[in-house]
């Protein structure tokens, strides 16, 4: 389905403070899967998220850290456009996903969303029968393989199959909370994306799912590239390639609430030697 | 006594209003249940005159088969079941989809604003309009065509059914409204997130999601289809035998029970209370079977 990749714009300043070029060995901008550019999004007369350019780096993991209401998830809702469903919210600025304009009229957003899937954060499977939760996305696409190997291949690929193969006649609903996040891998697995959207997928679970899908996405980045925003900054830095710190900017129209770009490092140093004071504000718990 | 004690001193009335609370909610409950319990006492003695349970039924057999007539003995309600069971496919055949297809429209399509606000004002209000009014509507739109002869359709069934279809439109808008708003967006959601269409999210989950709550709601609107006679009066349901056709003049049920417990001959009252009996269980009938449906539904959503 992949179309032959267009030349990628290259993006010269992934860190939005300015400085940093990107360090080599990440070699960014040639194998940026999606990218943006001095990207505003606004909810009404309000601006959530300012200036923001990235570049989401091809079968790698990359995190969005910041404090609350800073627009990581309206950021990560760009990407497979899901801002849509909400009638006041608009972008401008620039972000493409393997050189097609996500902002332009003529990208068609559910043929986008088929290519870019998106994990939530509470596991939402259908009321539908396990096998029928991961088969369902297929169909409306439109599969015309064999749709039993397809489950089993979801399954197996979101370390679910083994747990469940014996019930796929079951509500999905019966499954545990983990569980059910990991139907939810499937299900996006299922309709082969390139990228998969994280949005807190662990902040409803136990210790112990958090850690299998931790693991799976470790095992996913292979052949897909990760977003996924967190709240919990030990799990940015046990999974995550590359992070991106998002603050809220404090020249804020008064009243709202602007999310910028502090910093976009690789995961290790942004811990170790940020060079954003407020990412290291951020990180060692002073503020947020 | 714990030392933070002193700071507490809870009023003592706190124990007593919950049951005292309580008691009353009973009583409310009660005040239907005693109503209903004495109403169709009342009905089944008026009925039986009495009468033993089976000479009770051999009576509502009888009425059943027979249709209308000048002698109480004679008299039935084959040709008002008749009507009522045509009027009933009718309004579910007219009311159910359009209605359905109104709320789906105003929940899933239509973008908020000011003009949907006036929309969904107006439809509540409507819910409300007296059922003579919609009468007096059917009468002049659909009976007389508006003064146009080409139009008009003279008291027939079709009339009649589209008059009472219009009566319990509001209801099935609201009540499929209502329903669609239960089904949680995190399921619309995810279902876009696969790259569905819309009318594939409406189709495979919205719709299903809210199918009982869209029954419920077919359910009361049918039910009061059944039971009203104020509007059918109006558009002239008056006719004594069976109609075949859409274009055949019609009576119903209730219109009949009215118009037998207006005789001036007691022995009618017999024939009108009987009349009441045959309507509660046409009614019960038809909400249990639809309750029956609903059920087998709700599990299948889930499965």
């Amino acid at each position: 389905m992949s179309p032959i990749m267009p030349e990628v714009k290259a993006v010269p300043n992934v860190s939005s403070g300015g400085a940093e070029p990107l360090p080599a060995g990440t070699d960014v901008p040639s194998t940026a899967v999606l990218s943006t550019r001095d990207l505003n999004v606004w909810y009404g007369i309000s601006l959530a998220l300012r200036d923001i350019t990235i570049a989401i780096p091809r079968n790698q993991i990359t995190a969005l850290i910041g404090p609350s209401g800073c627009g990581k998830s309206t950021l990560l809702r760009c990407f497979n456009r899901m801002n849509d469903l909400i009638p006041s919210a608009r972008m401008t600025g620039e972000i493409t996903f393997e050189g097609l304009d996500l902002n332009s009229a003529e990208t068609d957003p559910v043929s986008l969303r088929r290519r870019i899937g998106m994990v939530f954060q509470k596991p939402n499977p259908f009321p539908k029968s396990i096998y029928q939760n991961v088969a369902w996305g297929a169909r409306i696409n439109g599969y015309r393989g064999d749709m039993d190997e397809l489950v089993e291949r979801s399954l197996r690929r979101a370390a679910l199959w083994d747990e469940v193969k014996d019930k796929l006649n079951k509500s999905g609903l019966d499954l545990s909370g983990g569980q059910q996040q990991r139907l939810c891998i499937a299900r996006t697995l299922a309709v082969d994306p390139e990228v998969i959207l994280m949005d807190e997928p662990c902040s409803a679970l136990d210790p112990i799912s958090t850690a299998r899908v931790e693991d799976l996405m470790d095992d996913l980045k292979s052949e897909y590239t990760i977003v996924i925003v967190t709240h919990n900054m030990q799990q940015a830095r046990r999974t995550s390639d590359m992070t991106a710190c998002l603050m809220l900017d404090d020249g804020a129209q008064h009243g709202h609430r602007t999310g910028i770009i502090a910093e976009f490092s690789p995961t290790d140093r942004l811990f170790t030697n940020p060079k954003d004071p407020r990412t290291e504000a951020y990180i060692t718990g002073r503020i947020g | 006594m714990s030392p933070s004690d002193a700071h507490f001193s809870p009023k003592a009335s706190r124990r007593i209003l919950g049951p005292v609370f309580g008691v009353a909610c009973f009583l409310a409950t009660m005040t239907g249940v005693v109503f209903l319990s004495i109403l169709l006492g009342a009905v089944l003695r008026a009925a039986s005159q009495g009468a033993t349970l089976a000479e009770t039924f051999d009576l509502l057999g009888r009425l059943a088969r027979s249709t209308r007539s000048r002698d109480p003995d004679l008299a039935g309600f084959k040709a008002g079941i008749a009507g009522s069971l045509w009027l009933l496919g009718l309004v579910f055949a007219l009311a159910i989809p359009v209605g359905v297809g109104a709320a789906v429209f105003l929940e899933e399509y239509m973008p908020p604003g000011r003009l949907r606000r006036v929309i969904q004002m107006n439809i509540a209000n409507l819910a409300a309009v007296p059922s003579i009014v919609y009468g007096i509507l059917g009468l002049a739109v659909f009976v007389r065509g508006l003064g146009s002869s080409r139009l008009a359709m003279g008291s027939a069934l079709i009339a009649g059914g589209l008059t009472l279809a219009l009566l319990v439109l509001p209801v099935v808008v609201i009540a499929t409204q209502e329903a669609l708003r239960t089904v949680p967006s995190s399921l619309r959601q995810a279902a876009m997130a696969l790259g569905a269409t819309k009318w594939q999210v409406i189709r495979d989950h919205v719709f299903p999601s809210a199918l009982p709550g869209v029954l419920t709601g077919a359910i009361l609107s049918l039910s009061r289809a059944i039971g009203e006679t104020a509007p059918l009066l109006m558009v002239g349901a008056a006719a004594t035998k069976v109609p075949t056709g859409l274009k055949d003049r019609f009576t119903a049920l209730p219109v009949e029970i009215y118009k037998y417990a207006s005789e001036a001959n007691p022995k009618f009252q017999v024939v009108a209370a009987g009349g009441i009996l045959l309507l509660l269980a046409l009614l019960l009938t038809m909400n249990a079977t639809a309750i029956i449906i609903r059920n087998r539904y709700g599990r299948s959503a889930r499965g």
